[in-house]
């Protein structure tokens, strides 16, 4: 199917991008285009105008410094596959990417439009709220950092202001004892969970110090689970603990009945999944003591 | 509604035209250059009929704009061979990688890339690597062998 038509602008710089964003209400920035695109196609979206990021210099690449791994918006989802520092230190990063989409279409997909898009369904959005992720937006009135639990606002919104743009996401540096999972459901490769559950956790002298638990795909945003990483803090991390963050997490899942299952089910899958995250986050930051 | 003159290289050969913004890569490839090996398969991003090599790396064509592409290299199956048949071409054909076709050029595209990047593939590996092509024929197991064929003729070719 053939997109609407639009008026196409490719910005070299941030600042003419978001000039051009206040400028045309309508427009929408492009990244990757593998959410967008397809929406366009299926006239779910009929953007006026497109800002393409890709001539922007400096929105892509994996380091760490000052203490964050800070991922570049327009990073592709095969460049963290392929980065060894993700694969070696941020296993939690690793998981995730590895289930998106399928491998033609993670060479082009960014994780900047994945955390943006805010799709429900998206992936990294949980990973980010287990991670305690920030990120770094550019915009008329200059730079500033928002927190993962402030920017999904509902399904395909974010705390994005008009004009902004989402330039970094920032991770806590990986150190000693910390360790993450991810764990999704699909019904075939390329689809959308029918439920996952992200876990990130932190070990002090073999007690969990610190938990984040989020899921994917069974609320209208991706749902941070406080009381199942209540449940898993103060703890040593055995069975009970494990069995009450995944009742917790399970509770904290709001889904609803679609093809992809009954509520009931995916409540389901979110404690099973809780669990497993749970135990194999637990063995990664074990073995990063 | 705004238009756009790019110049994309195709098969090594350079392609300047004028474009509509919301013209599709696999169309620009097909209706306006007439290299219909680039097939589509779907409306959702999904089959990877559309694959072709964009800068190296296999895209779905169905799926960037055109314009996006101005100043890209693209290889398409036409381009895949250089006069002959590329291995991969040639481990399709001995191993009977294909029934009706349909997906084989991207399937090959992909197949290249991966081989490129790891000339000694496992199973695992071939079907992980695949895994955003769709064949409705096949069952795969064929594919797979055509691709293991590849890679043992590319290795006889760098060391011939
Ligand atoms: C077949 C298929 C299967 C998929 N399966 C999955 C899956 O299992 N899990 C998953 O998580 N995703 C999946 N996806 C989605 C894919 O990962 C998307 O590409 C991704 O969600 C969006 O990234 P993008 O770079 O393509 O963004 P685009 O499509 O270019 O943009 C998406 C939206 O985000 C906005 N945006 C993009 N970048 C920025 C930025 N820097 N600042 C502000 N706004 C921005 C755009 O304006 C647009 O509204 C799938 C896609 C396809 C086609
Ligand atoms: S035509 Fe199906 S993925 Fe492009
Ligand atoms: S050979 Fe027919 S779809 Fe693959």
């Amino acid at each position: 199917m053939i997109p609407p038509s639009f008026d196409y602008h490719a910005p070299d710089t941030l600042e003419e991008a978001s000039r051009l964003l206040l400028a045309n209400p309508e427009a929408k920035l492009l990244a990757g285009g593998h959410s967008l695109i397809p929406m366009m196609r299926f006239r779910l979206a009929e953007p006026a105008a497109l800002v393409d990021l890709r001539k922007i210099p400096g929105l892509s690449g994996i380091r760490e410094d000052g203490g964050s791994l800070r991922i570049g918006a327009m990073t592709r989802e095969s460049e963290l596959e392929k980065s060894d520092l993700v694969q070696s230190r941020y296993p939690l990063l690793a998981d995730t990417t590895r289930v998106i989409a399928d491998p033609v279409v993670r060479n082009l997909a960014t994780v900047g439009g994945n955390v943006a898009h805010a799709d429900p369904g998206n992936d990294h959005p949980a990973a980010m709220l287990a991670y305690r992720a920030s990120f770094v937006a550019a915009g008329p009135s200059g730079q500033r950092t928002i927190a993962a639990s402030d920017f999904f606002t509902g399904p395909f919104s974010t705390s994005l202001e008009e004009g902004e743009i989402l330039t970094e996401i920032r991770i806590p540096e990986a150190g000693p004892g910390s360790g993450g999972a991810y764990r999704k459901f699909e019904r075939k490769v390329g689809d959308y969970a029918v439920a996952a559950v992200a876990v990130q956790l932190q070990l002090d002298g073999g007690r969990i110090s610190g938990a984040g638990v989020a899921l994917t795909n069974v609320g209208l945003t991706a749902i941070q689970a406080g009381a199942a990483e209540a449940a898993l803090v103060g703890s040593d991390g055995g069975d009970a603990a494990l069995d009450a963050a995944a009742e917790a997490a399970a509770a904290a899942a709001d889904p609803t009945d679609d093809h992809r299952g009954s509520a009931d089910y995916k409540r389901a899958v979110v404690r099973v999944l809780t669990h497993r995250a749970a135990s194999s986050a637990l063995t990664r930051a074990r073995e990063a003591s | 509604m705004s238009s756009h003159q790019i110049s994309v290289t195709i098969n090594g050969e350079q392609h300047t035209r004028e474009v509509e913004a919301r013209l599709l890569l696999v169309h620009f490839i097909r209706e306006e250059l007439g290299l219909t090996g680039t097939h589509i398969g779907c409306d959702t991003t999904s089959c990877g009929a559309c694959t072709v090599l964009l800068n190296g790396v296999p895209a779905k064509s169905c799926t960037v704009f055109a314009v996006a592409a101005d100043g890209a290299e693209v290889t398409t199956v036409e381009g895949l061979g250089n006069g002959g048949l590329h291995p991969v071409q040639r481990g399709f054909t001995e191993k009977h990688g294909l029934q009706c076709g349909f997906c084989t050029p991207g399937m090959m595209l992909t197949s290249k890339a991966l081989l490129d990047e790891n000339p000694d593939p496992s199973e695992a590996d071939i079907r992980w690597g695949i895994s955003g092509n769709l064949c409705r024929c096949t069952g795969y197991v064929n594919i797979v062998k055509a691709v293991q064929r590849a890679s043992e003729l590319m290795k006889e070719n760098s060391d011939g």
